[in-house]
């Protein structure tokens, strides 16, 4: 694609901070956001030990308000929303009709009539337009309030203890995948909730724009050489190793969460939901495709994007492909046919044209260390 | 540092007789960041100017490496298979290929080190 105009980059309320602890600023879906500070392997090694401070302004927020809010979203996504309590957040699908995904996104449940959407940088508009034409036949109000919002993740097994000390309140009030939206983080009120997006416990807080860079300072201050600011070089090697699957990687619009390995966050047996007849079926004639992850048996690092091979015949595509910092190994995620998509099984992996042995393994890389 | 010389890919190159080793630049391994594997060619492989002859993959990405001159390699540099992070650690220590040059002429087009920094400020 040949961009005509350079196009202006829009920056995060964190754009200048970046700048100052010496990001190496990219171009990220339209968003100008650091790929890295120290470097990936440190910045990931240190998330892992100690804790990582992440700007996810980037990220969309969508309101739903109204009578019939719950009973939107609940047939807008994949999951069971009707079964949520207030103060919870779930983790789920929007699907066509088609059962392929739309997008992953986060549903926060202040009450019945006030829901939260936060769904991925470049699909907000997307999103947004899907979002409002489904909405026309329930009593809602939708709003995209991405611009509004300023989004900081703190992850790893001291990012409890360093938040802790900007809060009165006792963060372990706030359980894994449940939300606060009224703590005060150095007198400045913010949403937080237990969630992230690298395998470990951690927080993400949302709060106004002109307040973000004030409490990632404040942050940086309190957490010294124990908070590191990671860049997305280090969020990508992240969330693979923890075995999350990412939206344009292992999800797309013309693969269903099924397909995606993803069916835990799929509930088929609750009411009507957008793309459910598809899945329903899917489920029962049982699928032809899968992702699976795998280990390169022969030399060399398979990207997403190369092709699988098995038999002699091409299966399917790697999605996402690493060495990881601090691995020997090379690993990734292909979506193959389901015959090969089962533990020990043999598959080639084209590298520049040589096909390289790899052996199928489970895709759980990491043993996660959420706080529940 | 000043015998040896450099292309515009970020490759160096010193001549020893009618041979010559072949690395990556300081600049190079710095925009690259941590190299986790290095695809090397086999010996008695031939190359032209500016062509390929290896990929070295850091983290995120993979790089081609460009020939900076015609020749055949004659030896590899297998501690890469190993130690890929040597290209970091050591940039002007580590050789990647040894090569038989087949024209010490085109030596000539290549830059010398005032001019790559030049390049290199240009990069920033």
């Amino acid at each position: 694609m040949i961009k005509e105009d350079k196009m202006e980059l829009k920056k995060t309320s964190l754009n200048e901070v970046h700048k100052k602890l010496g990001g190496k600023l990219v171009d990220f879906a339209g968003w100008e956001l650091p790929i890295q500070f120290e470097g990936i392997k440190a910045e990931h090694l240190a998330v892992r030990e100690r804790a990582g401070l992440f700007d996810v302004s980037h990220m969309g927020e969508i309101t739903i308000d109204g009578l019939e809010a719950l009973k939107f979203v609940d047939y807008l996504v994949a999951n069971n929303a009707s079964v949520m309590n207030d103060s919870q957040v779930m983790y789920t699908f929007m699907c066509n009709e088609k059962g392929g995904v739309v997008d992953d996104l986060l549903v926060y449940k202040y009450t019945n009539e006030k829901i939260l959407l936060v769904v991925n940088a470049s699909n907000i508009e997307k999103d947004y337009r899907w979002i409002e034409e489904k909405s026309k036949n329930f009593d809602v109000v939708t709003k995209n309030i991405s611009d509004d919002v300023s989004q900081i993740a703190i992850q790893g097994p001291k990012a409890q203890e360093i938040l802790q000390k900007i809060t009165g309140i006792d963060l372990n009030e706030i359980k894994f995948f449940t939300f606060n939206s009224k703590v005060l983080l150095s007198g400045i009120e913010c949403l937080v909730s237990r969630t992230g997006y690298t395998g470990e416990d951690g927080f993400e807080i949302y709060l106004d724009n002109d307040k973000a860079a004030f409490i990632v300072e404040e942050l940086l201050n309190v957490g010294g050489e124990d908070l590191s600011p990671i860049g997305l070089g280090a969020r990508d090697t992240l969330r693979f190793e923890a075995g999350l699957p990412l939206y344009g990687n292992e999800l797309r619009d013309d693969v269903t969460p099924l397909e995606s390995g993803l069916g835990f966050f799929v509930k088929l047996e609750a009411g009507d939901f957008i793309g459910k007849d598809i899945l329903v079926a899917q489920k029962k004639e049982g699928l032809k495709r899968r992702t699976a992850g795998f280990k390169l048996i022969g030399k060399g690092i398979a990207r997403g994007g190369y092709k699988a091979f098995a038999d002699g015949k091409e299966i399917g595509v790697v999605t996402t492909g690493y060495q990881l910092p601090g691995q020997k190994e090379s690993i990734g995620i292909a979506l193959i046919d389901i015959e090969y998509a089962k533990i020990g099984k043999n598959l080639q992996i084209e590298i520049r044209n040589k096909l390289v042995d790899a052996e199928v393994i489970s895709k759980k890389f990491l043993e996660k260390k959420y706080k529940k | 540092m000043e015998k040896l010389l450099y292309s515009k890919n970020h490759e160096w190159i010193k001549k020893e007789g009618n041979i010559a080793l072949i690395g990556i630049t300081d600049h190079a391994q710095k925009s690259l960041g941590e190299i986790v594997y290095v695809e090397l060619p086999e010996v008695d492989d031939e190359f032209e100017v500016e062509e390929a002859f290896g990929v070295i993959e850091s983290v995120k990405a993979a790089s081609d490496s460009y020939m900076p001159v015609s020749g055949k390699i004659i030896e590899i540099n297998e501690a890469l298979e190993d130690s890929p992070t040597l290209l970091n650690e050591d940039p002007y220590g580590t050789w990647i290929i040894k090569i038989e040059l087949s024209d010490e002429g085109e030596l000539e087009s290549l830059l010398d080190l005032a001019a790559y920094n030049e390049l290199c400020e240009e990069d920033n």
